[in-house]
């Protein structure tokens, strides 16, 4: 952005110039906020400045592509905590500034600069900056109407285009992209996916899923095109998008491409600290990057593969909700001189239109499959297996199996994969 | 306005004026009532809203759908017949909700 902001403070006060913060946690972020409220909550005393580069109060993402973005939440919805929450419980909130640079002391304390010009000494520093859009390489793709969705702006601009638009390109079949384009038709668009690959969802799902959602969607109306190749977003003459040419010569109409291809983790700080990088910034088990006292979590995080029987040395960088949760509360305890393992299953989810995915586990090396399917009620659930034991589940409208999994993982149990493929078995009976 | 009485297992209780309109799990989650968890922050994904309704107040409340009842049954501590997902709770003008949270959520 070139656009200058001015950095702005709410919650708490912040400490007296020249006094350091006793955890500059940069990125105010669902993992951001996370770490912030679970450190109050194991008793950390020290001042907090939680900053972020955004000029909106910390806010939940996931509504962003869904009901958000059809009026059906307001913005107030989103907001993580009510101010004097940040008051109470001595957290300062800067909105609107970027972190350009970092002078770190080996102890892990240091001073952090923003572009405002602002400085912001501290005692300890975490990074929580997440990953930002993988951009779209094609002619035309800098166009008015080629818009991203990662951020509040980003929804917002998007529902500012919503009105006058009546046709979308949505480039990229995976979650953010089918969200979207699910919301979008609801809200009365004609909307084309286009899909780089040989299937939907490809990098979170296996193939039965994948079909599963390329039939239900285009049951429902949507227009998606597998292995489809852009050869040019095109300019209406004005700057703006007026449609997309594929590399087979069709055009389609469109005043808004909206891109979803996936997201490039926000290492520059960590690389200018000096930190290990590799596919994110590298940390321990305890979410320490390799300084040994910069912590690190959430989406930007390389970090030990954290699911229970994982192979020794595996390591996962994973971009959910749940992971910001369950990995800032791993870097609490760790700022608080403790090693607690991280907790739990990860799982995702994923709405659309009529459709609740939910994910336990990660299928990563399976070698089998189990399906269930009552087409009757729309419920539709994969069991992933490797070595005849279940590390994963996709539920789609069936809640019980979905959490049947989760528990049978947590417990480092399995799930009889003979008679998992009937759908009137509770799943939970199977358990063993 | 509405106001929401959040009594903890432990039997310690918070009482919050909520805003209409905003359901029982937003009102605990924005003023830091932590026996809410809310990972998916009311999307009817993770039953890690879980509270029990005073059995008076039970009638006000309109009925669960098909989906909250299926999530019910993966809560952390067990449903009972009053137990409710607070994200599906919408609060209406001047309510008075009494609920309680349990052990845990997670």
């Amino acid at each position: 952005m070139d656009t200058a902001t001015v950095p702005s403070r709410a919650g708490a006060d912040a400490p007296e110039a020249g006094t350091a913060t006793g955890l500059l946690i940069i990125g105010a972020s669902q993992s951001g906020v996370q770490l912030a409220i679970s450190l109050r909550a194991l008793g950390y005393t020290e001042h907090i400045t939680l900053l972020g580069d955004e000029d909106h109060r910390p806010y939940q993402r996931p509504a962003l592509s869904k009901e958000f973005l059809q009026d059906k939440v307001g913005s107030e919805s989103l907001i993580f905590r009510t101010n004097d929450y940040w008051i109470e419980h001595n957290i300062t909130l800067i909105k609107g500034e970027r972190i350009e640079s970092v002078d770190s002391n080996t102890d892990g304390s240091g001073i952090a600069r923003g572009t405002s010009g602002t400085t912001y000494p501290y005692q300890r520093l975490a990074l929580t900056v997440g990953a930002r859009p993988r951009h779209l390489e094609a002619p035309g793709a800098e166009l008015d109407g080629v818009v991203y969705l990662r951020n509040a702006d980003d929804a917002l601009r998007l529902k500012e285009l919503a009105p006058a638009t009546t046709d979308v390109v949505v480039v990229g079949g995976g979650f953010i992209g089918l969200e979207a384009a699910s919301s979008l038709a609801a809200m009365g668009k004609r909307v084309t996916v286009l899909e780089y690959g040989q299937r939907l969802v490809g990098r979170a799902v296996g193939t039965e899923t994948s079909e599963y959602f390329l039939t239900e969607h285009r049951k429902r109306g949507l227009d998606i095109r597998i292995g489809a190749r852009i050869e040019q977003i095109l300019d209406d003459g004005d700057r703006t998008v007026g449609g997309v040419r594929l590399e087979d010569g069709s055009e389609l109409t469109a005043q808004i491409v909206l891109v979803g291809i996936g997201v490039i983790p926000n290492t520059e700080l960590g690389e200018a600290l000096g930190l290990e990088i590799n596919n994110g910034i590298v940390v321990d088990a305890g979410a320490l990057a390799s300084d040994g006292t910069t912590i690190v979590v959430g989406d930007v995080a390389n970090m030990p593969n954290p699911v229970p029987g994982a192979p020794a040395g595996e390591r996962i960088r994973l971009e959910s909700v749940n992971n910001a949760i369950e990995h800032a509360k791993v870097a609490a305890y760790s700022l608080m001189g403790r090693s607690e393992e991280y907790a739990g299953i990860p799982w995702f989810w994923s709405n659309q239109a009529d459709m609740k995915l939910q994910i336990a586990g990660l299928s990563t090396g399976f070698e089998s499959t189990v399906i269930r399917r009552d087409p009757d009620k729309g419920k539709f659930t994969v069991l992933y297996y490797r070595g005849g034991r279940i590390i994963a589940a996709d539920a789609v409208n069936a809640p019980l199996d979905f959490m049947a999994v989760k528990q049978a993982l947590a417990a480092g149990k399995s799930i009889d994969p003979e008679r998992a493929a009937d759908p009137a078995t509770m799943l939970k009976s199977l358990i063993a | 306005m509405p106001t929401v009485h959040f009594t903890d297992a432990a039997g310690a209780t918070t009482t919050i004026n909520a805003n209409t309109g905003d359901s029982v799990m937003e009102t605990a989650v924005r003023n830091g009532v932590t026996a809410i968890v809310a990972e998916c922050g009311g999307s009817l994904s993770c039953a890690t809203c879980h509270v029990f309704v005073a059995e008076t107040d039970l009638p006000s409340l309109e009925p669960m759908g098909e989906m909250e009842d299926e999530m019910l049954y993966g809560t952390a501590v067990d449903r009972e017949d009053n137990s409710r997902l607070s994200c599906q709770i919408r609060l209406c003008e001047d309510q008075e909700l009494h609920v309680t949270t349990p052990e845990t959520q997670v």
